[in-house]
């Protein structure tokens, strides 16, 4: 059996896990794909991933209502071993990217990261990822009797919801204590759809000159067109946005259908969290900035001219 | 207290990558010590110099070369390097068991590893690492201090950042903002080199890759390039809307 982790977020499945059950159909293994949900309060989500697995197990524990890298990585080892699943598959989020080494360590089971692509061959899984700061594909495989992998976001088509529910069963759990204590947490709420699952990013640089800049145009430009917000590092840096907003090495990596750069030269850095979105457009000043190298449309102009000239053409 | 940290030595981010012979040819170009992991050597020095008494042992796994980069650490101010010398290419996980098997010969206490390699992409090290010896991680923190034998701090979490604690022993990933790394000076880089690597095989640690590789390539889309001039502002941003909605159809 194939074992995915669905994850979640206010009550509601995340899309990563409609792409990890896609995922896990494309292996074709007999004994189909459990979807495992883990938290508080997870009744509803766990009805959406009966649509889209041939098995759901559920652990509702008040002890589950928080992520924990210790006790998620014990809870997914102990239904992968009792299920005795040939494959774990797990979100690349930064929890699923970061929880998922544990769980390859106690399994004693190779680890593929954030693959965009995932075969059987042979009894083998055979992926692709990016390295080099997304600038190479890496083409690897692991034979294994068990092997966990972490599935890129955006890198699988998102499974249609079935007709018929799949069984659900509740599971028992061995946890282990928490021993990262969370002292405060800040979640920046936007209404706004998340950075990871939209189809069209609007992304702002320094080149907005200000936080009021900002908002007028990143802002105003995504709102427009029903768009997550995306920042460079170096906006985040000077506390312009929230960090949960940045694209790049050490922020998100987005691969939407659309990623709008406003007032972003294109440091190597920030290139990886989204030079492989279907089309880029920049819009910049400066004509010989990297972005342009990478861009399929763009504008070379002052930002604050271009993107409100853009928002009034959209509104006609 | 011993303090380990990590670090690899990769292929400089301003560098451009090439591919030859089916892997990334780094014949030539500029090598450095992994950014990410600079960060978790500076953050070691600051507890340090914010009175933690400790010893800092920095590792690295890898080719003869890789003693460039402890170099860099030793003149930082790190105390002594090991270096496992291989030319093996090692997975995270496989890697992960040397790390461990090190922290506990050295009896260390906490363990700085970068966030994320330049090179592998791979986020694995320190996690792995902390599951092999039983201990919790922090990982992308972006603030630090040590309180007595417990680490008080902020990371990045899913959404949004967190503060933590944890009580040592614990593993740490670090990333850009944790700090500003310092360069070393002229007098700790001619220090340094008095400064002791110990030398060891990795057949002492019995690890084997765990992920084969079988090639490598550079996939470059191919790009428009449709830039437009936005001397006149509405026009060209008018222009860009339509190639937007009818040429490129992503937007309604």
């Amino acid at each position: 059996m194939i074992l995915i982790v669905a994850e979640h977020a206010n009550g509601k499945l995340s899309k990563s896990a409609y792409e990890l059950a896609t995922a896990a159909r494309g292996l074709k293994r007999e004994g189909g794909v459990t979807a495992l949900v883990l938290g508080s309060g997870v009744a509803s989500v766990a009805a959406s991933a009966a649509l889209i697995a041939d098995q759901v197990l559920v652990a509702d524990f008040a002890e589950l209502a928080q992520y924990d890298a210790e006790v998620w990585s014990a809870a997914v080892t102990q239904i992968a071993t009792e299920g005795e699943a040939e494959a774990v598959l797990i979100a690349g989020s930064r929890s699923g990217r970061e929880y998922s080494p544990r769980v390859a360590v106690k399994l004693d089971a190779p680890l593929l990261e954030d693959v965009t692509s995932l075969k059987d061959e042979g009894g083998a899984l055979h992926g692709e990822h990016y390295t080099f700061l997304t600038r190479v594909t890496e083409r690897v495989e692991a034979k294994a009797a068990v092997a966990v992998v972490t599935v890129k976001a955006g890198a699988f088509a998102v499974a249609v919801a079935g007709t018929a529910a799949a069984e659900q069963f509740d599971v028992d759990l061995m946890l282990p204590p928490r021993r990262l204590k969370v002292t405060a947490s800040t979640t920046e709420k936007t209404g706004r759809i998340a950075l990871t699952e939209a189809d069209i990013v609007v992304s702002g640089g320094r080149g907005v000159g200000t936080p009021e800049g900002f908002t007028q145009l990143v802002e105003g430009l995504a709102d427009q067109l029903g768009a997550a917000v995306g920042a460079t590092r170096a906006v985040v840096d000077a506390g312009w946005r929230p960090y949960s907003e940045q694209v790049g090495q050490t922020g998100k990596t987005v691969q939407p259908k659309a990623y709008i750069a406003v007032g972003i030269s294109g440091a190597v850095q920030h290139l990886s969290g989204m030079n492989k979105s279907k089309v880029i457009v920049a819009i910049n000043k400066d004509g010989g900035a990297p972005i342009f190298k990478i861009a399929d449309y763009g504008i070379v102009g002052d930002v604050k001219e271009i993107v409100p000239a853009m928002i009034q053409e959209l509104r006609k | 207290m011993r303090i380990l940290t990590l670090i690899r030595q990769v292929l400089d981010a301003e560098e451009s990558v090439r591919v030859r012979n089916g892997a990334v040819a780094l014949e030539g170009s500029n090598l450095v010590m992994d950014t990410m992991d600079e960060y978790g050597v500076e953050a070691a020095l600051r507890l340090r110099e914010a009175g933690a008494e400790a010893e800092i042992v920095v590792v690295a796994v890898g080719p003869a070369r890789a003693e460039e980069a402890l170099r860099t650490a030793l003149a930082m101010g790190a105390d002594r390097g090991i270096h496992v010398v291989t030319d093996a290419a090692l997975d995270a996980i496989a890697l992960s068991s040397v790390m461990a098997q090190i922290a506990k010969a050295e009896g260390a206490e906490l363990i700085f590893c970068g966030g994320q390699e330049a090179d592998w992409d791979s986020q694995a090290l320190g996690p792995a690492t902390a599951e092999r010896l039983h201990w919790p991680q922090a990982t992308w923190t972006s603030a630090l201090e040590l309180k007595g034998s417990t680490l008080v701090g902020k990371h990045e979490a899913d959404e949004g950042s967190e503060s933590f604690e944890v009580s040592l022993p614990a593993v740490v990933t670090t990333q850009q903002g944790l700090n500003e790394p310092r360069y070393p000076t002229l007098p700790n880089i001619m220090k340094s080199k008095k400064k002791e690597v110990r030398k060891e095989t990795l057949e002492a640690y019995g690890v084997a890759a765990k992920v084969r590789v079988n090639g490598v390539e550079i996939q470059v889309k191919e790009r428009l390039k449709k830039i437009l001039d936005g001397k006149d502002a509405a026009g060209a941003a008018a222009q860009l809307v339509k190639l937007l909605r009818e040429e490129a159809g992503v937007i309604a």
